[in-house]
Parts: C-alpha cells; sequence; structure tokens
C-alpha cells in the first residue's frame, strides 16, 4: 500500500514532467526528420552528380555513426568551434539528422519506383523539374515510403532516451534520478517500459490512420 | 488551303542510342489544321521522332521551330513554355495515378499555367465533358477503363490550349472494343482543326482521316504522300510492301 | 592541427583497444541473439498456441522498450533483484543479446516460412522426429537465407553498443569520450570513433557478403 502511494505521489508526478520532456523532443525530430529525408532523397533520385554524391556522403555519415557519437558531437564537440547548443536542442538536432538520414533510404526507394511515365506526362504537360517532384512525384512517393518512414518515427521514440547521455533529462534520465534516490530500479524502469511501449503503440495507431487517410485507388498494394 | 502557315517544323531530327541510330536526320513540317500520320513497323523511330519533338528524348542533332520561332531546348524557361503548348498523347496514357480525372486536367493549369482553382476547374469539367467524361470526373485513374483513361489524356492536353498535339499510337494499349471511342475524340478533334502528328497501326483510320502518311523505317523517313497514293502506289518499295501487309492484318476501314 | 593529431595519434592505442571491447561485446551479443533468436523462431514456427502467444510477449517487449531503459532495468534493477552480481560488460551483453534476439527471430521466422513445405515433410517421411528434421534439414537452408538479413542487424547492434557507455562499460565511444573531455579535442576525437564504427560495420558486412556467397546453395537465390 505505502508503495503504491509512493509511486502515485512520489514517482508518477516526476515521470510525467520526463514524459513532457521525451514529447517536446519527438515531436520536432520526427517532423523535422522527415522533411530533411525527404528533401535528401529527393537529391539522391533527382539531383546533379555533385549533389547526388553530396547526399550520399550525408547518408554515410548519418546512418554509419553511432547515434550516441552523434549527439556527443553536438553538444560537446560543437563549443570547440564556438557553437553552443542547449541539452534539448542538441537532442533535436542529432535526432533529426540521424533519422533524416534513414528516412532519405525510404523516400528513394519510393521516387525510384514511381513510373516513369509519370515524370513524362509531367515533363510532357511542361512542368518544371522541381513542379514535377513537388506535384507528381512526391505524394505518390510518399504514400510509398510511409510505412517505412512510420517505422523510422517509432525507432525515433525509442532512440528519444539517448538525449539522456547529453545531461537533457527526458523520461529516461527522470526515471535514473528517481531511482537513484530511492533504489527502486526495478519498479520504476518497468514503469518507464510501458510508457515506452504505451508511445509506440500509440505511434503506430496515428500513422496506421494516416496511411489509411492517404490511401488511394490503385495504391492499396502499398500498404505495410 | 496552300495558304495555310507552317505551325511546326522539324529539320534534321537525329538521335542514337550508343552505336544504334534510332532517328536519322528527320524532316517534317505541318501546317495549321492538317494531321500527319507516321506509319511504319515497330521500332522504326515513330515513338522516338515524337518525343523528340517535345524533347522528352534529347535529340543528338536536329533543330525545331514552332510559328516561326526556334526552340532551344537548352533553355529551361523556354522549354517548359514551349511544352506547354504542344500537348502530347501517349500509348500508355500516363495520366498520374495519385489524382482524379479532374484534378488530372486541372494540375497543369494551375501549378504550370498558373490560373486560378475556379478558373482550372471550370476549363477541366468542360473539357473532360467535350470526350464524354462528364459524369467520370471523381474517379481515380484506377478506377478507369483503358479508352476511358486516354480520353482524359486528352482533355488534360486539350486543357492546356496546345497549338500542336503529338499522339504516340493513342489506341494501341487498349483493347479492341474501346478503340472506337478514343478514334472518335480525335475525330472530333480533326473536325475542328486540331493540328496533329500521329503515329498509330490503324491504317484504315489513317487513309481516311490524314492529310500525309509518313512512312518510317530503321529511322528513315522513306517516303511522305497522300494516303491514296502511299496506300495503292507509293513509290517506295519497302512501303508498298508495309502498306499492303498492314491492311491485310487490320482491314481498311476502321 | 598539428596539436590535434599529435593527440589522436598518442590516442590511438587506447581507442584500440576500447575498440577490442566494442568488437567483443557485438561478437557475444550477436551469438547469444543468434541462439536465442533460432530458438524464438523456431518456437514460434513450430511451437503451440500458448508457446508463440510467450514469444510474441518477448519480441514485442524487446523490441518496444529502449536500450537504455532496459540497461538500467537489468544492471540496477533485475539482477540485483535476484542477488546476481554481473559486471556491466556482461549486462550489456546480455540486454543486446537479448534484443537483437527478439529482431534476428523475425529475420529467422521469415526465412523458415519461405521454405517450401516439402522439405519438412520429406524428413519426416524418412522418419527424422520433428527436432531431427528442423536441426538438420530446416535451419542450415533457413540460416542461409537470414545472412543479408543478420548483416543488417549487425550494423545495428554494432552502432548499439556504444550505449553501453551509459553504465561505464570501457567501449571505444566511452574511451574516446574520455581522452576529448581531458585533451579538450571532442571533434577529432568523436570523429575518429565514428570513422572506426564505420570500418568496423563495413568489414563486418563485407565479411558476411563472403560468408554467404561460400556457403550458398546452388539454386538457391534471395
Amino acid at each position: 500500500m505505502e508503495e503504491l502511494l509512493f509511486i502515485r505521489f512520489e514517482v508518477l508526478p516526476a515521470l510525467l514532467k520526463g514524459l513532457v520532456v521525451s514529447i517536446k523532443l519527438i515531436v520536432p525530430s520526427a517532423f523535422f526528420g522527415l522533411f530533411i529525408g525527404i528533401i535528401i532523397g529527393a537529391l539522391r533520385v533527382y539531383g546533379s552528380t555533385i549533389l547526388k554524391k553530396a547526399a550520399d556522403t550525408y547518408v554515410l555519415i548519418f546512418r554509419g555513426f553511432p547515434l550516441v557519437v552523434q549527439l556527443f558531437i553536438w553538444y560537446f564537440g560543437l563549443p570547440h568551434i564556438g557553437i553552443y547548443l542547449s541539452p534539448m536542442v542538441a537532442s533535436i538536432v542529432g535526432f533529426s539528422l540521424c533519422s533524416s538520414a534513414y528516412h532519405s533510404e525510404y523516400v528513394r526507394g519510393a521516387f525510384l519506383s514511381v513510373k516513369t511515365g509519370q515524370t513524362m506526362g509531367a515533363k510532357a504537360l511542361g512542368f518544371s523539374k522541381l513542379q514535377m517532384i513537388r506535384f507528381i512525384t512526391l505524394p505518390q512517393a510518399f504514400r510509398r515510403a510511409l510505412p517505412g518512414c512510420g517505422n523510422e518515427i517509432i525507432y525515433l521514440i525509442k532512440y528519444s532516451s539517448l538525449a539522456y547521455m547529453i545531461t537533457c533529462i527526458e523520461l529516461t534520465g527522470q526515471g535514473k534520478i528517481i531511482a537513484s534516490e530511492t533504489f527502486k530500479y526495478t519498479e520504476i524502469f518497468m514503469i518507464i517500459g510501458a510508457i515506452y511501449l504505451l508511445l509506440t503503440t500509440i505511434a503506430s495507431w496515428i500513422l496506421h490512420r494516416v496511411e489509411n487517410s492517404l490511401l488511394l485507388p490503385g495504391f492499396e498494394h502499398y500498404k505495410a | 488551303m496552300a495558304h495555310r502557315k507552317t505551325i511546326l517544323r522539324i529539320e534534321d531530327m537525329t538521335k542514337r542510342y550508343g552505336s544504334k541510330t534510332v532517328l536519322k536526320n528527320a524532316s517534317l513540317s505541318l501546317k495549321e489544321g492538317e494531321l500527319k500520320i507516321l506509319i511504319g513497323p515497330s521500332g522504326g523511330g515513330k515513338s522516338t521522332l515524337l518525343q523528340c519533338v517535345n524533347f522528352l528524348v534529347k535529340p543528338d542533332k536536329g533543330r525545331i521551330w514552332l510559328d516561326g520561332e526556334e526552340i532551344i531546348h537548352s533553355r529551361k524557361k523556354e522549354l517548359y513554355a514551349y511544352r506547354q503548348k504542344v500537348g502530347m498523347i501517349f500509348q500508355d496514357f500516363n495520366l498520374f495515378d495519385h489524382l482524379t480525372a479532374l484534378q488530372n486536367v486541372q494540375i497543369a493549369l494551375v501549378k504550370v499555367k498558373k490560373k486560378t482553382k475556379e478558373q482550372a476547374r471550370t476549363r477541366a469539367i468542360n473539357e473532360l465533358e467535350r470526350v464524354g467524361l462528364g459524369d467520370h470526373i471523381k474517379k481515380y485513374p484506377a478506377q478507369l477503363s483503358g479508352g476511358q483513361k486516354q480520353r482524359v489524356s486528352i482533355a488534360r492536353a486539350l486543357a492546356m490550349d496546345p497549338k500542336v498535339m503529338l499522339l504516340d499510337e493513342p489506341t494501341s494499349a487498349l483493347d479492341p472494343e474501346l478503340i472506337s471511342e478514343v478514334l472518335d475524340v480525335i475525330i472530333n478533334l480533326r473536325l475542328h482543326g486540331m493540328t496533329m502528328i500521329m503515329s498509330t497501326h490503324q491504317i484504315g483510320f489513317a487513309s481516311e482521316l490524314a492529310d500525309e502518311l509518313v512512312f518510317l523505317e530503321d529511322g528513315n523517313i522513306l517516303e511522305t504522300g497522300p494516303p491514296k497514293k502511299m496506300l495503292s502506289d507509293a513509290d517506295c518499295e519497302r512501303t508498298r510492301e508495309f502498306c499492303s501487309k498492314i491492311t491485310e492484318l487490320y482491314g481498311n476501314s476502321f | 592541427m598539428i596539436e590535434s593529431l599529435t593527440v589522436l595519434y598518442g590516442a590511438l592505442p587506447y581507442l584500440f583497444r576500447g575498440t577490442l571491447v566494442t568488437i567483443a561485446l557485438v561478437a557475444g551479443a550477436m551469438g547469444l541473439g543468434l541462439v536465442v533468436g533460432v530458438n524464438l523462431a523456431v518456437g514460434q514456427v513450430y511451437g503451440n498456441r500458448w508457446l508463440r502467444k510467450a514469444i510474441g510477449i518477448y519480441i514485442w517487449f524487446f523490441r518496444g522498450v529502449p536500450l537504455l531503459v532496459l540497461l538500467f532495468l537489468f544492471y540496477f534493477g533485475l539482477f540485483s533483484l535476484l542477488g546476481i552480481n554481473l559486471s556491466a560488460f556482461t549486462v550489456a551483453i546480455i540486454v543486446l543479446g537479448l534484443i537483437t534476439a527478439a529482431y534476428q527471430s523475425q529475420i529467422f521466422r521469415g526465412a523458415i516460412l519461405s521454405l517450401p513445405e516439402g522439405q519438412l515433410k520429406a524428413a519426416r517421411a524418412l522418419g527424422m522426429s520433428d527436432r531431427k528434421a528442423i536441426v538438420l534439414i530446416i535451419l542450415p537452408q533457413a540460416l542461409r537465407l537470414s545472412i543479408p538479413g543478420w548483416s543488417n542487424e549487425y550494423s545495428i547492434v554494432l552502432k548499439d553498443s556504444a550505449v553501453a557507455y551509459a553504465l561505464g562499460v570501457m567501449e571505444m565511444m566511452a574511451r574516446a569520450h574520455f581522452v576529448a573531455s581531458r585533451t579538450y579535442e571532442h571533434l577529432p576525437l568523436y570523429f575518429s570513433a565514428g570513422l572506426i564504427f564505420l570500418i568496423l560495420t563495413y568489414l563486418g558486412t563485407k565479411g558476411l557478403r563472403v560468408l554467404e556467397e561460400k556457403v550458398r546453395i546452388p539454386g538457391y537465390s534471395r
């Protein structure tokens, strides 16, 4: 009983505070990550040779370096060239760039799967390259990339816990703090695990809703 | 009739893929309201020629004039403006799969020609009604038959007010019973004086409607002439052979 | 610039020892993941309803909870609650291994399901027990098919192993950070660590591709 009261009045409020920080990390990172990922993905398909090379290198580095290394670079490394980022901003930058590299893989594949007839049709009507991408190929590619990108967002939710390692006190960090004070590691981290499971479940439900709402006749077989 | 002005002039068009020359020094000119039909065996260069005309395939050599103005395709803006004035119909329609019939016709009007949504919508509905699809404007390409798709693509091209239309075997991807609904639309265009180049195997249709037939083989324009002459006593041996074979195959009428 | 290079040069042997720790972490985790993952996959394909349910819950849990949370849970929580005293290094291997087991099981499961049904029937027809048939006939084929997916999983575990730093395991990343905070040459050190990870990814996936070629059965392609 005492245990329950303790959890109810001490642990949960602290975790809730951490959860809010986690969400403040995840939402902008998911948004920027997807946005940058689409641009990188488009460059890798439609860019000039130099741009393609540059985008490929970007992906090689941001997929190849462990996320922890990237976070350390943004938070501990950048001050050495005079750029100071708060733990929160450094985390969002790190998460966005890393997940953009993964998003770009799905986006690239999806762009490549758009039939050439679609680009021919657009060009024949006088679309410029940018207009063609924006209005014809991207809307189609996005629908096909969505299942993969959705997975990436689920990963992002879990990896957001690494913000703790650059002193951004989100859900995991809050848990670590109260657990060290109370030595109730097992209980507290079980609760935290459950919260993450809940978050990923909600996120995949939302992503499914989005996927379904974008579903068009002729695109059914791309549904995950 | 002889004083109609030339709308489109193509000179010395050449295209190579590696060591293979698929189009050799093709020259062609098109007067206002004229319909020229490209005939010849598959792989003979008809499709390449049409795609070179609006630079969907970049020719290695050759010049094009529209309304007396030469088109320099390396100048992007000029190229885009030119393509807006040249309507293209593809063998496999190339409707935008993520857009409804209405949106397919509308999108270039709004995004390329910068018309207002309202103007574009009215125009698009008009064009779709003209090709007999007034009841299907909300359908996606996946929900339309081949003949309907091709008619949407014709409406899409017409909405741009093209000076010339290029039709690349517009009926060859269609089931036989759907061919006539598309041909009817093309006949209608012809009657309204649209200037067109079309490639087709419908030889009966070609002979009835074309001002001139153009015979292409191995990338060469071998012979050009009025349909009657081309079909009954062409100058060139290969033309005669091809025409008799194809008449046998597809019949003389349509 | 020169200074950075000198620091880097001096730190290299130290980093390389860390690289060995990283390799040991990954090898241990991938090995554990292989053993557990194969069993999970076999259980999921051939097991009864309850076993399949239980395995489903295992996979859901280990795929859904973040690595860092599991590291804390096992290291500070579960193991000490059970009175087992394990080093941070060992706990890191166990946690990384149990997580990758969940992912690997899905790779193996897919491979098993892609085999023609006749394989198992033929083995039974020869009088093999199901167990024998799975070990002798199904797994040798399924594991071959799993190499590309496994290679992917390797590159993920390799990068994830850097999180073991949170428990104080002195793997490569931890050492890079350690040197960085003493010499104030953060960027060169982090980039070197990142590059070493890239090289390890490259070598590992290359090696696995060679292995895939080597054990390929004629007529099989993915």
